[in-house]
């Protein structure tokens, strides 16, 4: 497998350090993520799960304070280097978050086709498409085919997430970061969202952050395990759950801990 | 063992009694919101019933929309028409609105997205100090300073550049319907700034950063999900400005030029309703002139409440549009 971690393919951090002020929150990561696989991110609560993953589309900088140093890159380019513009940056590598947002001002419609919109004009027909492609590939056509002019808040919550990984979709990003895209939800959403990910990972490359091991072992090609900001260890994931290297990783993926 | 089973059921009974008593204070709450809320609807109706009754003097010749209608106010000769205060309290209170919203939804738009926060800190309790400064105040300064720069520098470039517009045409004065517009303006933009302000805040982050994460600049962000999400609160404080506007007394009359006149210039003098009433109620001495006066105050009364009324109609609707 060491072959296929090349530096021109795929997502490669390199001594990646992320900052809220001056706490640092992710002590020096690198890690390579291979294209078109999954990659799970597991760890305890506030182990740094989520900044590293709003790092890989330049998220983080949103935050207050927030900062950076080392690199990340993506394709043979580090998206943090000077003349890289982040807005290209999260419309490659899209995102879809914990809690389920879909646009409350605009309809089923409008919110699949909202990121797709910001790239100049598009006829009328090719935004149906869109629309229908994506929401077929998120598995929600047949449950909203009939409603795309209803409020995206009116759907239930594992619908408003299959919403918004449409809307991800629609923009056609290379790489889909999920924080925890199923803790919000109940368990038949939870399996939706999962065999949704197996449909997408021979398209995407897909990073993926969860609480639950289970769904880490049964959804991804790897696994990193995240503890206190930093990276202690990253395997294929049936090798870490079989056989972890370190005590740590046994000792939370066994229950022990976290 | 026991005696902690008895504590609980104790202290269960006591919460009981607790509860008992908390419903009861709530319903008293809810007795007295109630009474207050009834009292004010029973003092409108009762205000308007009062003026309409004391202004049927003034309509006693030819009803109400004569009166209305009438567009000379003479008292020497007791003709009362209140056409030219109606215009000149529409007008003036539009055409700082006109002004004021995009003054006041563009700075709020500054101060909640995009200035930083030392900035945003330091002029917001300086815009409500703005709002909160007496009209007496703005309208010396309206004489003083604003009157003098409308006449001298103002309206000769709009009358030079923008001539061939009626409104731009005229003898530039510096006191009339645009000085009196402007200085409306000037009160109603700090409100329409803090309050626009404060919605803007309220508006998500998950929401603006999953625009954001679909590949949006700042300003598609804000464009897209801030402002249809805050537009029904900045509608609402356009109106509330609105509200003010119509009812501003002191500083329009200290810069409007007091002249009932309808006039399609906006450098002419002008009169307000509100202006008139405070202007000539001491020296009304006769029973007509006086029910006149009374009879605009109930006019200022319905104008206020349609155009209060049109305004939360157009919130309505367009809040439930989505
Ligand atoms: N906006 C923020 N400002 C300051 N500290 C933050 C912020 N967001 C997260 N943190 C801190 O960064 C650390 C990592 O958080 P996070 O990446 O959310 O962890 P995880 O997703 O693994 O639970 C935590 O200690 C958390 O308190
Ligand atoms: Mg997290």
């Amino acid at each position: 497998m060491s072959n296929s971690n090349d530096i021109n393919s795929g997502i490669v951090a390199q001594d990646l350090k992320a900052f809220f002020g001056n706490i640092e929150v992710l002590k020096g990561i690198s890690v390579s993520m291979q294209k078109k696989k999954v990659t799970a991110l597991i760890g305890p609560s506030g182990c740094g799960k989520t900044t590293f993953l709003r790092t890989l589309n330049r998220m983080h900088e949103l935050a207050r304070n927030a900062s950076i140093k080392g690199k990340v890159i993506v394709d043979g380019t580090d998206i943090y280097s000077p003349g890289i513009d982040p807005v290209l940056v999260r419309r490659k590598i899209g995102m879809v978050f914990q809690k389920p947002n879909p646009f409350p001002t605009m309809t089923i419609y409008e919110n699949v086709v909202a990121g797709l919109k910001l790239t100049g004009r598009h006829s009328r027909k090719e935004l149906d498409e869109v629309v229908e492609r994506t929401l077929v590939q998120a598995a929600l056509w047949d449950e909203v085919k009939d409603s795309l002019r209803k409020s995206g808040a009116s759907l239930s919550g594992g619908q408003q997430q299959r919403l918004c990984i449409a809307r991800t979709l629609a923009v056609n990003p290379e790489v889909i970061l999920m924080d925890e895209p199923a803790s919000a939800l109940d368990p038949i959403s939870t399996a939706k969202i999962e065999e949704l990910i197996f449909q997408l990972k021979d398209t995407y490359t897909i990073v993926i952050v969860t609480h639950n091991m289970q769904q880490a072992a049964r959804v991804s090609d790897f696994t990193a395990f995240f503890y206190l900001g930093e990276l202690i260890e990253f395997n294929n994931t049936r090798s870490m759950f079989t056989r972890p290297q370190k005590k740590q990783t046994e000792d939370y993926i066994t229950g022990r801990f976290g | 063992m026991a005696a902690e089973i008895d504590d609980i059921i104790v202290s269960e009974r006591s919460r009981d009694v607790q509860r008992k008593t908390f419903i009861r204070a709530d319903n008293i709450f809810k007795a007295v919101i109630g009474f207050f809320a009834f009292l004010v609807i029973v003092i409108l109706v009762w205000l308007g019933i009062q003026l309409y009754e004391s202004s049927q003097l003034a309509f006693a010749s030819g009803g109400i929309w004569r009166f209305i209608k009438g567009s000379t106010w003479d008292p020497v000769t007791g003709v009362f028409g209140a056409l030219p205060f109606i215009y000149g309290t529409l007008l003036t209170s539009f055409l700082s609105l006109l002004i004021a919203t995009p003054l006041g939804v563009g700075t709020a738009v500054f101060l909640a997205e995009l200035a930083p926060k030392w900035l945003k800190r330091g002029l917001q309790p300086l815009v409500e100090l703005l709002a909160g400064i007496p009209s007496v105040i703005y309208g010396l300064w309206g004489i003083f300073v604003l009157s003098p720069l409308m006449a001298n520098t103002v309206e000769p470039f709009l009358m030079d550049r923008f001539g061939f517009l009626p409104f731009f045409t005229g003898y530039p004065l510096g006191i009339g319907f645009l000085t009196a517009s402007i200085i409306l303006a000037i009160m109603i933009v700090p409100f329409i700034i803090s309050v626009s302000t404060e919605i803007l805040s309220t508006v998500p982050v998950p929401l603006t950063e999953g625009m954001y994460a679909l590949g949006a600049t700042r300003w598609e962000t804000l464009k897209k999900i801030a402002l249809p999400y805050a537009k029904s609160g900045i509608f609402g404080s356009i109106v509330l400005a609105l509200a003010r506007a119509l009812g501003e007394t002191m500083a329009v009359t200290m810069v409007i030029g007091n002249t009932p006149q309808i006039s399609k210039s906006l450098f002419d003098p002008g009169y307000t309703m509100s202006a008139v009433i405070a202007n000539e109620f001491t020296e009304a001495a006769s029973a007509n002139y006086l029910s006149a006066l009374i009879a605009i105050a109930f006019i200022l009364l319905l104008v206020t409440l349609v155009v209060n009324a049109v305004a939360r109609w157009l919130i309505w609707r367009t809040t439930r549009m989505k």
